[in-house]
């Protein structure tokens, strides 16, 4: 199968991206086609020494000519921008359900953690017909996230958390590629996304499945790295509890209210003064050079399950 | 209505020509005459202009191959990026305006220099010293973080000569910088009597909008790299992410100065354009007040339109509505100067000579670049086309087809006024054909790559874009033919070529109403302008000769 | 006027116009110093807002003393400098010497506290590196902020004064007129100079002792 092809019929928005970039070359050939006409019409026409009559266009409809011009593509451009955003806002935020993979990138490769701990090198398993989120982070320099077949692209940042979301509706392996130039071997941080059903897609996830799942690798880590001695349920100290934390909106002392997300613990992690929750003093030391972006990845995991255990066990025993 | 009029002395008294007022080395290095300043930075920018396409064709060459040829990923890497160091700011930036502004700009408006002349002798000399910079980082052995010098690779994973690299681009700044305040200076205070803002020339409106760009957006550039070298040497943290740094500042402020530049690039040449189809239709520019409120709105308005260079970088999504708003904002008066230059060539005389086939090149590529800027403004499209072929397609479109065919049409236009000679016309021709020809047959391909998710800056790349680099690196061929032609037939004409009187091309403007070439002052007596420019087509005496 | 000839140079019609055309070439390019600190002034501003914390605890540290020893002697310097820049255009020849020396002199000792004040920097190892002595670690993008900008402050203040000296021995030396349209350019200059120590003075020493 080729996996790169001008049309893409992989995911709905993809669909959606290649109407409009077909629309735009409509719309493009036609003012070509209109600019090349009419230079060859007028370079034919009035040649030097050309029969063609001279007439003076009277100012009156010079102006007319130019106003009419100005308005039309105005309107045009216009009506290209609306047609675009509408496009953008309706895909800006994944859905609440999304299954979360995350994505770790160094030079020059690209480290995808599934919900139940299958770590994957330069290769991404996801389901179709099920919205799939990438919270992904960078370990050293800008990469970017380039999923062609699913028109998609995100850059991936040190020190702060992305997000690209897809629901793909056709089953394949496809491109992966780094978009952004990261040094060396930029050309050679490629790997593949395989889009399976949602029943192979289970049964790839048992068969490969580690002994601990991500969240279980991120209690272990809780405990190791002596979070548990001051968020724990019998702890002396007075800490924020962490469960439900997770998706539910925080008080902070300087009377902000956020909402727990990724980035968010990520942040109280590292830098643990930035937000105080209301109510407690600023105590907690920052975590930062202590615990990598994996680690951080399996203690979000963690947090995550502690504010869905009794709804669901995991994200990914939903399928 | 009358021709602009100069009140001229017999011919006895006139000066010899700025060429003949001293034939040492000293006396060009030493001169503050604005023309032969123009001659230092069109030899500088020439050679700068061969080394830069040097690099890109051992780049092309090397991509005939999915799994490359001859060239290691890292010499890849630098290859690329000294290509677009070179080409961006020793060659497209001060291009048309350090040349044909330099010499022409004051002749235009009638003045005997620009307003500081030893200002302007001093930014050749910073071009000079960053041009050296940038010799040394090759000789050094070249820098790896493209032309952008995103952080934090740039600044702690580069393995390159990252501060010699931006030492050459902060100081070549400070030589635009100067450039710019001159041009603005010049044309606020020595325009000649009678010579009113709108009886200016689009070329000098042109030339006044991009310095305006120029001083208020590459100061910006300076201390952005000023901030990556004090990192990277000093290791202090300012965008480093361990110690907080955030990833997107050095972004924001790198092309809060490079996306105005390249309307730096790009309205030099629309000045141009404007006035070689105005000659060779034998008409007055459709449409001057329009012309020139679309050159002064493409230089504010391209002053907000940075951050859509960073729809996937991770800012906010309503940033990018906001960004893609005001890019088809900018993208209206552009289209607008397209359709009043096509208006242009109606109900004229036109002569297609060889300035003016540079010039409807640029009409045909300009469009397409302009078109294609229109999906790259969209949100979707661009998440999925950028930093692919399709947007180097898109920007060589508007920098190589736009600027360098302007570049071209001017220096054939201007060739008898600055050198005094006459080239041989059918030579002229069949370089603008093959130009126009192997631009299309490199860049035309790339579109489609693009779109089919082809990566730029990519030494290894899948199969089935093989196809596409081969036709691409053919009308590379084609497009060095065309560039290396000039070279021949121009230096032939410097030789062997027929003298050029005052106004070959019978053109309207006030420096062809001056000797070919002009003396060291330009005119024999100050002139007086009485009427507006281009007094061609209906209101002109008939022509008497051809073109 | 018997020093108008020498006065004017090559395109100028007249002195006046050219007077007026060095202000208007200054004043471009002071816009051009304006957009050039500007992109500090934003870096700074965007982390003071993403680390206000670190950035108080950053800020005790710097010397308030010289900050504000610095800003007297620059603002004396201004005014010696525009009582320079007026003697010149009324020909006071003397006068105008004599305020571009103390200008030059306050100059240098700016420059020395300056200097004084790195050092004692240094000994505190406020240097951003391994040895920083602050925590947490953003601290570090404040003092980057403090060098640079008063680094790059002081290279202005440094070529104010090799202009000022030069312009000054060239004019004692009358080898060029006490009326040229320099002395008012560098007074344009100097004065920007003063500017921008006014605007770092609460962003590097007010702002944690508020």
């Amino acid at each position: 199968m080729n996996p790169f092809r001008f049309v893409s019929d992989v995911s709905h928005e993809a669909i959606v991206v290649d109407r409009l970039f077909f629309l735009l070359v409509g719309i493009s050939v036609l003012i070509a086609g209109l600019v090349t006409a009419l230079v060859v019409i007028f370079g034919v026409r009035y040649r030097k020494d050309s029969p063609a009559p001279r007439r003076a266009l009277p100012q009156m409809l010079k102006n007319e000519v130019e106003i009419g011009w100005i308005s039309a593509t105005a309107f045009l451009f216009f009506f290209i921008f609306w047609w675009a955003a509408a496009g953008e806002l309706s895909a800006l935020t994944a859905p609440k359900n999304a299954l979360d993979i995350h994505i770790v990138a160094k030079q020059w490769m690209w480290h995808a953690q599934q919900p139940n701990g299958i770590r994957e090198i330069n290769e991404i398993h996801a389901p179709i017909n099920t919205p799939v989120r990438l919270v992904m982070t960078s370990q050293d320099v800008i990469h970017s996230m380039f999923l062609p077949a699913l028109r998609i692209k995100q850059d991936v940042l040190p020190g702060r958390y992305t997000y690209l979301w897809f629901n793909a509706q056709k089953a394949g392996t496809y491109h992966l590629l780094c978009a952004e130039f990261c040094g060396t071997e930029h050309s050679r941080m490629t790997g593949r996304i395989v889009l399976m059903t949602q029943p192979e897609y289970s049964r790839w996830t048992e068969t490969e499945a580690p002994t601990h799942g991500l969240a279980a690798q991120g209690e272990t880590l809780f405990r190791s790295l002596g979070c548990s001695g001051c968020h724990g349920p019998n702890a002396s100290v007075h800490a924020p509890d962490l469960d439900h934390l997770y998706g539910h909106r925080v008080q902070l002392s300087d009377g902000r209210v956020v909402t727990a997300d990724e980035a968010y613990l990520r942040d109280s992690i590292l830098q643990p003064r930035r937000d105080i929750v209301a109510g407690y003093k600023p105590l907690m030391p920052s975590f930062r050079g202590i615990v990598s972006e994996d680690d951080i990845v399996r203690l979000i995991a963690y947090l995550k399950s502690l504010s869905t255990k009794n709804v669901l066990n995991q994200q990914g025993e939903r399928q | 209505m009358t021709d602009i009029t100069v009140d001229r002395l017999p011919e006895t008294k006139i000066g010899e020509s700025y060429l003949d007022e001293g034939h040492s080395l000293a006396s060009w290095l030493t001169t503050t005459d604005h023309k032969r300043i123009g001659i230092l930075y069109a030899l500088s920018i020439t050679a700068f202009f061969f080394i830069g396409g040097a690099a890109i064709g051992l780049v092309r060459l090397e991509l005939l191959e999915p799994h490359g040829l001859f060239l290691t990923d890292e010499e890849y890497n630098r290859l690329f990026t000294l290509h677009g160091i070179i080409m961006v700011w020793f060659f497209l930036v001060p291009s048309i305006p350090t040349t044909f502004g330099n010499f022409l700009l004051p002749m235009m408006i009638g003045a005997k220099d620009v307003a500081f002349p030893r200002l302007n002798l001093m930014s050749w000399y910073l071009f000079v010293i960053g041009a050296t910079f940038t010799i040394i980082t090759i000789i050094a052995g070249g820098v790896d973080t493209g032309w952008t010098f995103y952080t934090p690779l740039s600044t702690l994973y580069a393995n390159g000569n990252v501060i010699a690299a931006a030492a050459g681009v902060f100081v070549v700044g400070f030589s635009s910088i100067a450039t710019g305040i001159n041009f603005i200076a010049t044309t606020h205070m020595l325009r000649a009597p009678g010579m009113t803002w709108t009886r200016l020339p689009l070329f000098v409106w042109a030339i006044y909008a991009t310095s305006v760009v120029m001083i208020l957006a590459t100061p910006v550039l300076a201390m952005s790299l000023l901030l990556v070298s004090v990192e990277r040497w000093f290791g202090v943290p300012i965008f480093n992410p361990n110690n907080g740094g955030d990833p997107l500042l050095f972004q924001h402020l790198f092309w809060f100065y490079s996306h105005p530049a390249v309307y730096i690039m790009i309205l030099p040449a629309m000045g141009v354009i404007s006035e070689v189809f105005a000659c060779f239709a034998r008409r007055k520019v459709f449409g001057y007040t329009a012309m020139v409120y679309s050159l002064m709105s493409i230089a504010v308005i391209g002053f907000m339109v940075w951050g859509h260079h960073m729809f996937v970088a991770g800012q906010s999504p309503y940033a990018n509505l906001v960004f893609s708003f005001l890019s088809f904002v900018v993208a209206v008066p552009s289209a607008i100067k397209v359709f009043n230059w096509v208006a242009t060539l109606y109900g004229g005389q036109i002569v297609f000579k060889a300035p003016m086939l540079y010039a409807m090149g640029f009409l045909g590529l300009f469009t397409v670049g302009g078109l294609t800027g229109l999906f790259l403004a969209s949100v979707p499209i661009d998440i999925h086309v950028t930093d692919t072929y399709f947007v180097v397609a898109h920007f060589h479109f508007i920098m190589v087809g736009g600027s360098v065919s302007a570049f071209f049409a001017a220096l054939h236009f201007w060739w008898p006024k600055i050198t005094g000679r006459l080239y041989p016309d059918y030579w002229a021709r069949f370089g603008a054909i093959t130009m126009f020809l192997g631009f299309n047959a490199t860049f035309l391909p790339q579109f489609v790559m693009g779109y089919e998710g082809m990566p730029r800056r990519y030494h290894v790349y899948p199969e089935q874009f093989q196809v596409y680099h081969v036709i691409s690196t053919a009308g590379t061929v084609l497009l060095a033919v065309a560039y290396i032609l000039p070279l021949l037939y121009l230096g032939w004409s410097l030789l062997y070529g027929n003298r050029a009187d005052r106004n070959p091309w019978h053109a309207a403007g006030l420096e062809w109403e001056t000797l070919s070439p002009p003396p060291k002052e330009n005119f024999e007596r100050t002139p007086t302008v009485t009427s507006g420019p281009y007094s061609y087509g209906e209101d002109a005496e008939p022509q008497a000769h051809t073109a | 006027m018997s020093d108008a000839p020498a006065l004017l140079h090559e395109p100028w019609p007249s002195v006046e116009r050219q007077r007026e055309g060095v202000s208007f070439g200054l004043w471009l390019f002071i816009a051009t110093e304006i957009l050039f600190f500007s992109g500090l002034f934003l870096g700074y501003t965007l982390y003071r807002n993403l680390y206000p914390d670190a950035f108080k605890i950053a800020a005790r540290e710097t010397e308030v003393f010289f900050g504000t020893l610095n800003t007297a002697i620059l603002m004396t310097s201004s005014l010696t400098m525009a009582v320079a820049a007026r003697g010149a255009t009324r020909g006071f020849r003397k006068m105008t010497l004599w305020c571009l020396a103390v200008t030059i002199t306050l100059g240098c000792t700016f420059l020395l506290c300056k200097g004084l004040e790195y050092h004692d920097d240094i000994d505190n190892r406020l240097v951003p590196g391994p040895d920083f002595k602050l925590k947490p670690p953003e601290t570090q993008i404040f003092w980057a902020f403090y060098w640079v900008m008063t680094g790059i402050h002081a290279v202005h203040v440094t070529v104010g004064i090799g202009v000022v000296t030069t312009v000054t021995l060239l004019i004692y030396r009358r080898r060029i007129p006490l009326a040229t349209a320099a002395v008012e350019a560098m007074a344009l200059y100097w004065h920007l100079v003063d500017v921008i120590w006014i605007f770092l003075l609460p962003l590097l020493y007010l702002m944690g002792r508020s």
